[in-house]
């Protein structure tokens, strides 16, 4: 009788459901952020650099492309700071209950939506509509 | 019956090492970052227009400087341990996560002495 294949890890055959996608979406917002770490790092050199190279760095992050990043920016922001708040709630043992743990993971993805749009907005007329 | 070496009980360390330690930061600093994120977020919305000088005024103050220094390390940081573990749990080959962890934890060593930097030029002057 041939060997039955042994299950590898939980991933290969585990149902797709809302809890992988919200712990994935983690994930992935936080190498974003990563990513956005890096913007932040060369808008504060720009400053640094004095109002000449500030104003050409300001030209650059004012393109569309770089809009589009940084709508995706705020609502990662957005999407791993509510998520981040969920698991610490959920490292002090609240809210596990099937109920909770589902609601609050809508309450985070709706969130983060409402939230990172608002974000956006606001810190696009902060800066005066440059970025 | 632990499988356990002595040593390794001993010394309370598990086979991850500093597993508690690094779960335990990733946490804090998640925390403080909820606070200073939360601040600079306000603080680009109230800044009336993104002018060199606008910038300066604000994060050339000495509690702004300090929280965006403070902004820049704890990110660098809590990005360093959450990236490690994303890296250790995809790449597979050893030779290539260590290869991949060290260009990660290089980059943001030195992203972060760059960011440190930049701030505390704002804050001393930066030449106009």
């Amino acid at each position: 009788m041939a060997e039955r294949a042994r299950p590898l890890s939980p991933f290969l055959h585990y149902r797709w459901q809302y809890t992988n996608t919200l712990s994935i979406l983690h994930r992935i917002t936080g190498v974003l952020l990563s990513l956005g770490f890096l913007l932040l790092v060369y808008w504060l050199a720009a400053v640094a650099a004095g109002p000449d190279r500030y104003a050409s760095a300001l030209e650059t992050l004012s393109s569309l492309p770089a809009q589009a990043v940084f709508f995706g920016l705020a609502f990662s922001f957005c999407y791993h700071l509510l998520n981040g708040i969920r698991h610490l709630f959920f490292d002090f043992g609240v809210g596990f209950e099937l109920k909770t743990a589902r609601a609050s993971g809508w309450a985070v993805a709706a969130g983060a939506l409402v939230l990172g749009l608002l974000v956006w907005a606001a810190v696009r007329a902060g800066l005066g509509g440059a970025a | 019956m632990s499988l356990r070496s002595p040593l390794r009980r001993v010394t309370g360390l598990g086979s991850a090492k500093d597993g508690a330690g690094h779960w335990y930061a990733q946490r804090v600093t998640g925390m403080a970052l909820v606070l200073l994120g939360a601040w600079f977020v306000l603080g680009l919305a109230t800044l009336g227009g993104a002018t060199h000088g606008n910038v300066v005024e604000w994060l050339g103050s000495p509690g702004a400087s300090a929280l965006a220094v403070i902004l820049v390390l704890t990110t660098a940081y809590h990005a360093l341990l959450g990236l490690q573990v994303v890296i250790e749990d995809y790449v597979a080959d050893n030779g290539t996560r260590l290869a991949v962890l060290l260009v990660v934890k290089f980059a943001l060593v030195v992203a972060a002495a760059i960011g440190v930097l930049a701030v505390l030029r704002i804050a001393f002057g930066v030449p106009a």
